[in-house]
């Protein structure tokens, strides 16, 4: 999902993604200090650190979810925390609803 | 405005766990500004109580709403056609408005999704502070705009007490004392003269102490 700042990135977005049975969500930021909004990424942060609480209180894991700070010419950097998100969700397992719609639809 | 904070989500859970189809009902006024209970938070609190369920084993239908207000029953009667297809309604209003949303449908379970504090402002985003209790009788006019009801630990009404240092209330260093407050916005008006006068006695009757109250207005009745 491509937005024009993290800082448009809510609550309800990231949730409902795992509501629709994804593995795990990752919001890729400016580097905290370099937002051209001024705080949009500092939002987005505080958001993901919300979902990470509310994740793990409804049983689904907050590990599912992260923020990563990038610079947009620091291509390495993309393709290191692509790899370290697809690692942290292996190692989490499919989303415990993913199991539980399939289940229903079988 | 009125000052709410989510409940703990455990809580709600909790609340609602009996039922199969909860109708999660938000209000646009007071909750939305504190960001507590508005159209958001509605949405935020059905996506994590659906997750909830789901891994669960528990298919749990949420229907969210989100009304004016709750606590004027034109507004309420909007969320009538939604009563059938629900077990049990999660409102997010205030405390006022939860009651009337169960006196209005009486046999539905109404459970409440925010804990109602205060009536208060906010500081700045986030940070919200009490400045009324609604004692019925208001005095800002002689205290410079500083609420000694609200805003003094004691409710004094005389000027400080011997616990006030340095401009700060004996029950906390964070706390201002009220009547510090109040003696520096008159020096600040050119009233000092007004805090030597005597002031009568204040009708505490029309406080919440005095039992719960209604206000008739006889010029608006219809």
């Amino acid at each position: 999902m491509a937005v024009p700042c993290t800082g448009k990135v809510d609550l309800i977005h990231m949730l409902r993604a795992f509501e629709k049975g994804a593995d795990g969500v990752y919001v890729l930021g400016c580097l905290e200090g370099e937002c051209r909004y001024e705080n949009g990424n500092l939002r987005a942060r505080k958001r993901v650190e919300k979902a990470a609480e509310i994740l793990d209180k409804v049983g689904i894991g907050g590990e599912r979810v992260a923020m990563y700070n990038l610079s947009s010419s620091e291509a390495p950097q993309f393709v290191r925390f692509a790899t370290e998100m697809t690692e942290r969700i292996r190692r989490c397992g499919p989303n415990p609803i993913k199991l539980a719609m399939k289940k229903e639809a079988a | 405005m009125i000052v709410a904070k989510p409940k703990p989500i455990e809580e709600v859970i909790d609340s609602v766990k009996p039922y199969d189809r909860i109708l999660l009902v938000g209000c646009n006024e007071c909750v939305t500004v504190c960001e507590a209970g508005g159209r958001k938070e509605v949405g935020v609190l059905a996506s994590a109580l659906r997750m909830f369920f789901m891994n669960q084993g528990r298919t749990v239908r949420i229907d969210e709403r989100t009304i004016e207000r709750q606590c004027d029953r034109e507004y309420l009667e909007e969320l009538r056609g939604d009563m059938d297809g629900a077990d049990a309604v999660l409102s997010l209003a205030c405390g006022v408005g939860v009651q009337f949303m169960a006196e209005t449908y009486f046999q539905k379970p109404v459970l409440p999704g925010v804990d109602t504090c205060f009536m208060g402002g906010s500081l700045e985003r986030g940070v919200w502070t009490e400045r009324c209790q609604g004692c019925g009788q208001c005095v800002l006019a002689v205290t410079g705009g500083i609420c000694p009801v609200s805003r003094c630990a004691k409710r004094l009404f005389n000027g400080p007490c011997g616990g006030s240092t340095k401009g700060k209330c004996e029950i906390s260093k964070d706390l201002d004392c009220a009547w510090q407050l109040i003696v520096d916005r008159l020096k600040e008006l050119g009233r000092l003269d007004d805090y030597e006068k005597l002031a009568p006695i204040k009708d505490w009757s029309t406080e919440r102490a005095g039992g719960p109250r209604t206000v008739t207005r006889e010029d608006v009745r219809q």
